[in-house]
């Protein structure tokens, strides 16, 4: 079966490059306009209430949740449904990623967590569909995410420690001499915490699907040969898929470590 | 994508089009930097954060929970009431062997009781039988003293009856008195 489909696959592949090789001649690969964010009724300009593919894929994305979480569950079995064995492994997963990352007195934080996993979750996921438009491709996107889990970490920290949240900079099993030192690379490593999470899940994301996109011009571009940028392309895919979620779980339990930060900050 | 929506076919207006549009997008390379649509994007985001919180806080987390809790419940009740009729039916066996031994321990007191009755009946049997044949044997004894008196009596009458012949046949002079206290003094000797 397997080596049948692996037949009909190479020949569609062979004849879909012989048939349309002549109209794509040139070498015309733009990977990046797959991240270009368009209004979604036309016009070229786009103002904050525009709707554009950014608002379909987010809707998309809540529509996405909605099924998995709320239908799937719909049936409250005790014997659970695919769909709910699902919703529940998914609850279980970041609930005790919380607990244990994070610890007990961080679960009145998690419906926030999971709203960050499952928005990033399945944003990545909607956009591994081709054609589709990935949102947290963005740094607008993932920077906001970082920036939100950033300053609702230091609020909470202020708020359930007052000053003594600065602790957290001051290392006190340190020699003397040395704790301004560590304190300036503790501030300036506080500091780029966001940084970094909005730069990794959106340069991750943005990059494989740019690989994709380049490997696709190729495959345009080859015309008879193109069935080798397109196996390059399945085994990629195959990256991407495991990335998608990776880079979902990297965003979660680094807010669960910083937020423990913020809930115990003594070192 | 968008070079494949802008082709050659169709027309100078789009040719034009996707000329402003490679201005627009192009010049800067990465759509992630156009910071012309970062206030869409951070609303729509915004807003869909919410959205997603909302589901999830009110209708998605608590159901999860629920259905969680119930399933653990469920198996905890399970659990308990296996154990319950565990013990239950250690119970009935514990009341079973009891009850067992109680009708054992019953037997045997009836047992014991009815051997003692009898016991005591045939002690009180034997008893009036002894009794009986006592007052029987003194009855006899009565009856053979009577009868050695009389033949005592008898012995006396006919050795002085005797004697009185023979004192006669003798010639002698019956003389009653004597041979009276010689019988006497015989038979008493």
């Amino acid at each position: 079966m397997g080596k049948l489909f692996f037949y009909v696959a190479l020949a569609l592949v062979l004849v879909s490059g012989l048939v349309f090789a002549p109209e794509h001649a040139g070498l015309a690969i733009h990977p990046m306009d797959q991240f270009t964010v368009k209004a979604l009724f036309g016009g070229d300009h786009v103002a904050w209430y525009t709707p554009t593919n950014v608002t379909l894929w987010m809707f998309l994305a809540i529509g996405a949740i909605f099924v998995l979480l709320v239908m799937g569950s719909a049936n409250r079995g005790i014997v659970p449904s695919r769909a709910q064995s699902i919703a529940e492994l998914a609850y279980g997963f970041i609930y005790k990623m919380v607990e244990d990352v994070a610890g007990k007195d961080a679960v009145k934080f998690f419906p926030y967590i999971m709203t960050l996993f499952m928005f990033i979750v399945t944003a990545n996921f909607l956009g591994l569909i081709p054609m589709s438009f990935t949102t947290t491709s963005h740094f607008a996107v993932t920077g906001v995410l970082a920036v939100v889990v950033f300053v609702a970490i230091t609020i909470t920290g202020f708020v359930l420690h007052g000053v003594k949240f600065l602790g957290l900079f001051w290392v006190s099993s340190a020699p003397l001499a040395l704790r301004p030192i560590l304190a300036l690379i503790e501030v300036i490593s506080y500091f780029v915490r966001p940084v970094s999470l909005c730069i990794r899940l959106a340069g991750n994301i943005m990059a494989g699907h740019a690989v994709l996109k380049v490997f696709a011009g190729f495959a345009g571009a080859l015309g008879a040969a193109s069935f080798l940028p397109i196996f390059a392309i399945s085994a990629f895919y195959a990256l991407e898929v495991l990335v998608a979620f990776i880079q979902a779980y990297v965003f979660t339990i680094l807010t669960c470590v910083y937020l423990k930060d913020a809930l115990h900050p003594s070192h | 994508m968008a070079s494949n929506t802008h082709d050659a076919g169709h027309g100078a207006a789009d040719a034009a089009h996707g000329a402003a549009d490679a201005a627009a997008h192009g010049s800067s390379g990465m759509p992630q930097l156009d910071f012309s649509t970062y206030g869409n994007q951070i609303w729509w985001l915004l807003v869909t954060l919410v959205v997603i919180y909302l589901i999830l806080s009110r209708v998605a987390l608590p159901r999860i929970a629920a259905i969680l809790n119930e399933r653990q419940g469920t198996i905890t009740n399970d659990l308990a009431a296996a154990e319950d009729l565990k013990a239950k039916a250690v119970e009935a066996e514990n009341a079973y062997n009891k009850a067992l031994a109680d009708a054992r321990a019953e037997a045997q007191r009836i047992a014991a009781e009815t051997r003692a009755e009898i016991q005591a009946e045939v002690d009180e049997a034997i008893a009036k039988a002894d009794a009986e044949i006592a007052a029987k044997t003194a009855e006899s004894e009565t009856a053979i003293a009577e009868i050695r008196a009389t033949a005592l009596d008898n012995v006396k009458l006919v050795a002085s009856d005797t004697a009185s012949a023979l004192v006669e046949a003798l010639g002698g002079k019956d003389d009653t008195k004597l041979i009276a206290a010689a019988v006497a003094e015989r038979t008493e000797g």
